[in-house]
């Protein structure tokens, strides 16, 4: 422990310290394979999460792993796997993750059944896999439809079995760099308002999206950018933060649950699109660019579920943007629901026995919170936001950002699922860059001898900073500014954009950005939400920024990324990611040009893998 | 439910030591059945010589006593009827203290599995009484009797095959359970069974006093058992 | 209550306010409309009336397990609790969670089930050949799921009345929801331990008595006492209470290798 600790504890005697070599930030699949990763190294790690082990987001995936097992279809590999991701993510994505991606998921989910993983079966014992959006074969690995539940208890089992340390309830307020490396990481006990500082040689961001951003989203009270944020002001770049998805099915009514998830599983197992004249619009909504792969009459596309390789996709699981802008239009059109979605009915394809073996948390999830029997009734969905594509920007192999220590995976990192992430290929990104994010973490801990200084001082003002708002005098309620942030962001950064509003929106969030600064929390450092959600606040408003001013910058719509003034994609905007760098303060609100805005290309793929993609390999 | 099992032991407490009306051929009180020392009405098997003086139902009546007394199901009721431990779910004990199954005597609840194996032999011979009932003088007949009693061993049957106990032994202690077929179908049978553990085992507790109450009124000559038999 | 002229509805919640030191039941009275839970109201009463009200949630649709309480005297999740539930005038009652050591208002700290989770012996998968995957069947795997469905809500360990009324048990019974782990483990089809030794002697599971509250209280709908508990004390009975079972053992002169081939 360096002498600046020693220092630190006599300035502020109310300070927890530790040391680790490796520090976590956050506790879904991301997080906690990295942290099974790093201790199996021999790394000491600490995991810190802002919630109860058990409870991250990864708990309500609900589809499925995408791995490549061949398990239904012996013709699935990892070059297929590979090929569905690039066109999914409108050829934006890292070829290199997406590479390492497809030929790494499969271990990784044998992996997890090794650690007492109960996936569902075939006939024959193997894995069972699930058709899902935009993947050419029934390639998900699954649990009924609570796969992300059955991965964070397996996960954190099997952490239990090592020595890393778990904070619970702490949320991280700032990273400390010294001379552009990370030092560790301060953060504060939710339970009781302490501060705990983390000395770290390497810290692994795993902290998810931003979706606490939007109005109508299937994300809980933690996804509010924190990730993003503290990287993007601890020096590193942020990329692509302008494609943001909105899954196309989210619960409409009643309004308490509106955004609220439903799965793609349901029409991977069937399940259809139909507008209010009862018509399968989806055959009207497909882009040329998928046309070859897809069925073009209903008969096909019903007959795809029993013969797969005689007959083409339905155009109901095309991948997620094309579906989401679809829905959109119909509602648009007036041919919505009558609480404002489209319907999705599997009531009247599949048997009830069925459902409810295949969907068993979908039929409680409407039973119990909208009273509708999903094996009668349609269910009435429309798009909620869903995910980030974009986000810190990492190497591939070892999920090392651009500022030395700091490492990120899951859906805090950029680079694997370019303008549109498949579904099923989030569970499997967690795994395997969690897993090489840990491994990183750990060689560069081991390799990387004394740990950095950390400022005293500069621990106090960060201190000082977070406990402002318990203190200052006649500041607006967080909650409400939050709010006004997410209405903000849901009707001008939203599904379909326009540079007026964009231009709107980037203004407004200046605004909100001072009052944020100003918001007044009552109450003491006890378990405050009132508190926290005045410190979160402030993540959400800089994320915010970063996606509005990417969307600015991106005039062409692509994958996550629709704009109304410009409909169709730009091939030369097709070539180059946005990057984003912090030039403002470190602490409190930023100024004017504390964004930079620069541009990269998107990387070539090697000739064998750009093959894959040429005319014949067919879809 | 304490009242019913209640009123149920204070009836099967006075049928078990009237020791008289308890036969009415051809249909024999599942209290006294079987019915094995030398001062039975109607004797199942000779088991047990002329020195047992008491009512003969006292030589078997233990057996469906200590299933019932061990079985799970009904560990619950009484836990929680008489004592109060807890009296409802998230309602204060009546008692400071607790050590559950763990110490004498409730810990020889464990012994529920051998109360199965004679409860097993006992559904058999209720079985037999039931077809006995069918069985008038040499005529084969159906009588308000016979479908009681038919009843009454159908109901056992379905409490008996429910048994936690018999679903363990059956297949559930099997890791493995796709590993043996016939196993697996016993144990998804009684599984099916114990999810209505409760239902027959107060169905079948109150069919058992009904059956005993019918034959001792039949005997008694209250009612007249309506039959018809085939000659 | 319903106002007859605009159709939205007030309700009075009695919500426990206070810390591990002292507390009190305060009244709130906030509107609320059709299709609500209590979660929502709770969260009302924060945003507006109280931003301090101090409540654990995260997913909000009844998979993560954190929003649990004791609405009414009844413990439920928050989340899955819909307001047309009560209808009628006099006030809500939320409460925290009994069992366990009050943090700060509707917040406890639920330490213990993470304390007494490592107990449970890990799993000890079965090898496979190089290059080979376990071939699993249904059969096995079914009987697993229904407990891995588990969202560690601690509504059962709550409810426990060995837990929730008897401080001294803590050190002895680790509750429902660590017994439901415990037959996840001995019944996984490529487990190889037996942890019937542990279940009597660490676990405490003849502390059970078996009254079910678990079972009804728990959201996920796992049949915690008879698919669960009974089988694991069935188990132990094998190892512990069955005369010809263990004089068997004996005589096949090797210690009982339990019931897995």
């Amino acid at each position: 422990m360096g002498a600046a600790l020693s220092e630190l504890r006599e300035l502020a005697a109310e300070i927890e310290v530790h040391s680790f070599d490796v520090v976590v930030i956050g506790a879904g699949g991301a997080g906690l394979r990295a942290a099974i990763e790093a201790t199996a190294m021999g790394a000491s790690t600490a995991v810190v999460c802002k919630s109860l082990l058990g409870k991250a987001h990864t708990v309500m995936a609900e589809g499925g792993i995408a791995a490549a097992m061949g398990n239904v279809y012996a013709e699935d590999d990892w070059k297929v796997h590979f090929r569905d991701t690039m066109r999914g993510g409108k050829m934006m994505a890292n070829w290199r993750m997406a590479q390492l991606h497809a030929q790494e998921a499969p271990e990784r989910v044998w992996e997890l059944e090794e650690w007492g993983a109960a996936f569902d079966r075939t006939g024959d014992g193997r894995i069972s896999q699930r058709d899902f959006g935009g993947h050419r074969y029934a390639r998900l690995a699954h649990v009924g439809d609570s796969t992300g539940l059955e991965m964070i208890r397996t996960l954190q089992h099997r952490l239990a079995q090592s020595d890393a340390q778990v904070f619970m309830e702490h949320t991280v307020i700032s990273l400390l760099t010294d001379a552009d490396r990370i030092s560790g990481v301060l953060s504060y006990s939710r339970s009781d308002g302490r501060f705990v500082l983390l000395e770290a040689k390497a810290v692994v961001l795993a902290t998810g999206g931003i979706g606490k951003a939007y109005r109508v989203t299937s994300a809980s009270w933690e996804y509010t950018g924190d990730g993003h944020a503290l990287a993007l002001r601890a020096g590193a770049e942020l990329a692509d933060m302008e494609f943001v998805q909105f899954h196309p099915t989210g619960m409409v009514w009643p309004p308490s649950v509106r955004g609220i998830l439903v799965t793609e599983g349901v029409r991977g197992d069937g399940g259809t699109l139909r507008n209010s004249d009862g018509r399968r619009f989806m055959f009207d909504y497909i882009p040329p660019y998928f046309a070859e792969e897809t069925a073009q009459s209903e008969a096909e596309a019903d007959a795809w579920y029993e013969d797969k390789r005689a007959n083409r996709r339905p155009p109901d699981l095309l991948p997620r943007d094309e579906v989401a802008r679809a829905i959109n239009s119909e509602i648009k059109a007036g041919r919505g629901s009558p609480h404002g979605g489209v319907y999705l009915d599997i009531a009247s394809r599949r048997s009830a026995e069925y459902i409810m073996k295949r969907l068993p948390s979908m039929y409680r999830q409407f039973k119990e919170l909208a009273d509708v029997d999903i094996t009668t009734d349609a269910m009435e969905v429309g798009p909620t936001c869903h995910y980030i594509m974009g986000g810190v920007r990492v190497d591939p192999e070892t999920g090392a950002s651009s500022l030395a220590g700091l490492f990120a995976a899951g859906e805090v990192s950029n680079g694997l699922h370019g303008a549109n992430r498949l579904g099923g290929n989030s569970l499997g990104d967690l795994l395997v860059f969690g897993r090489r994010a840990g491994a990183g973490a750990a060689a560069y801990a081991s390799g990387a001898g004394q740990s950095g200084r950390i400022s005293a001082s500069e621990v106090s003002e960060l201190c000082a900073d977070a406990l402002a708002p318990l203190t200052s005098e006649g500041g607006e309620n967080p909650y409400q500014l939050q709010g006004e942030l997410a209405d903000l962001m849901q009707s001008n950064v939203g599904i379909v954009r326009r540079s007026d509003e964009l231009a709107h929106a980037i203004e407004r969030l200046e605004d909100l950005e001072e009052r944020s600064y100003q918001a007044h929390a009552p109450g003491g450092r006890k378990f405050n939400p009132g508190w926290h959600a005045a410190l979160e606040l402030r993540s959400m408003i800089v994320v915010s920024r970063c996606i509005a001013t990417c969307a600015v910058a991106r005039t062409e719509s692509r994958g996550g990324h629709t704009r109304d003034d410009y409909p169709s994609a730009d091939q030369a905007l097709g070539r180059i990611n946005f990057l984003l760098r912090w030039a403002g303060p470190k602490t409190g609100p930023s100024t004017g040009g504390s964004l930079e805005l620069t541009t990269a290309a998107v990387e070539e793929m090697p000739e064998e893998l750009a093959q894959l993609f040429v005319q014949g390999q067919g879809s | 439910m304490a009242m019913g099992l209640f009123a149920f032991i204070l009836y099967a407490t006075w049928a078990t030591f009237q020791n008289s009306h308890y036969y009415a051929a051809p249909y024999l009180s599942p209290f006294y059945s079987p019915c094995v020392s030398a001062n039975c009405t109607y004797q199942t098997a000779p088991l047990v010589g002329s020195w047992w003086k008491v009512s003969p139902a006292l030589a078997v009546v233990w057996i469906p006593l200590g299933f019932r007394t061990s079985c799970y199901y009904f560990r619950r009721v009484y836990y929680r009827s008489f004592w109060l431990s807890p009296p409802a779910c998230a309602v204060a004990d009546a008692r400071p203290r607790y050590s559950g199954e763990s110490r004498l005597p409730l810990i020889l609840n464990n012994v529920h599995r051998y109360f199965f194996y004679l409860a097993f032999a006992l559904a058999i011979v209720d079985s037999w009484d039931a077809v006995a009932a069918f069985d008038f003088s040499g005529h084969f007949g159906i009588g308000l009797g016979s479908l009681i009693m038919l009843t009454d061993a159908v109901l056992l049957w379905s409490y008996t095959l429910g048994c936690h106990s018999c679903r363990h032994l059956v297949g559930g202690r099997l890791k493995l359970l796709s590993a043996h077929r016939i196993r697996y179908r016993l144990w998804k049978g009684s599984s099916v069974l114990n999810r209505h553990h409760g239902l027959f085992g107060w169905t079948s507790l109150g069919w058992v006093g009904f059956t005993d109450l019918y034959v001792r009124l039949v005997s008694t000559g209250v009612i007249t058992d309506p039959r018809w038999v085939l000659h | 209550m319903r106002s007859a002229d605009t159709g939205t509805q007030t309700v009075r919640l009695r919500i426990w306010r206070g810390d591990s030191q002292a507390g009190r039941f305060v009244e709130y009275s906030v509107p609320f409309n059709d299709g609500e839970v209590v979660l929502d109201v709770v969260h009302r009463v924060q945003a507006t009336l109280a931003p301090d009200l101090a409540v654990r949630w995260n997913c909000k649709a009844g998979k993560c397990g954190s929003c649990s309480a004791e609405i009414d005297g009844r413990p439920r999740l928050m989340c899955m609790t819909r307001m047309s539930l009560f209808d009628r005038d006099s006030p809500l009652t939320i409460a925290p969670l009994k069992t366990f050591p009050a943090e700060r208002d509707l917040v406890t700290d639920v330490g213990f089930n993470y304390a007494v989770a490592g107990r449970v012996p890990p799993l000890a998968p079965r090898q496979t050949e190089p290059g080979e995957h376990h071939r699993i069947w249904d059969a096995d795997i079914e009987r697993v799921q229904e407990f891995h469905r588990c969202i560690e809500c601690f509504l059962c360990q709550d409810v426990c009345h060995v837990l929730r009324d008897h401080e001294s048990n803590k050190n002895k019974f680790v509750g429902p929801r660590h017994l439901v782990r415990l037959a996840e483990l001995e019944m996984h089809p490529i487990d190889t331990a037996d942890r019937r030794a542990t279940a009597r002697h660490d676990l405490g599971i003849s502390y059970c008595n078996i009254t079910r509250c678990c079972t009804e209280v728990c959201p996920a709908g796992i049949a915690i006492t008879d698919n669960a508990i009974i089988p694991m004390k069935e188990r132990v009975a094998d190892r512990f209470f069955d005369p010809l079972r263990l004089l068997a053992a004996k005589l096949r002169s090797r210690p009982d290798s339990g019931p897995a081939k």
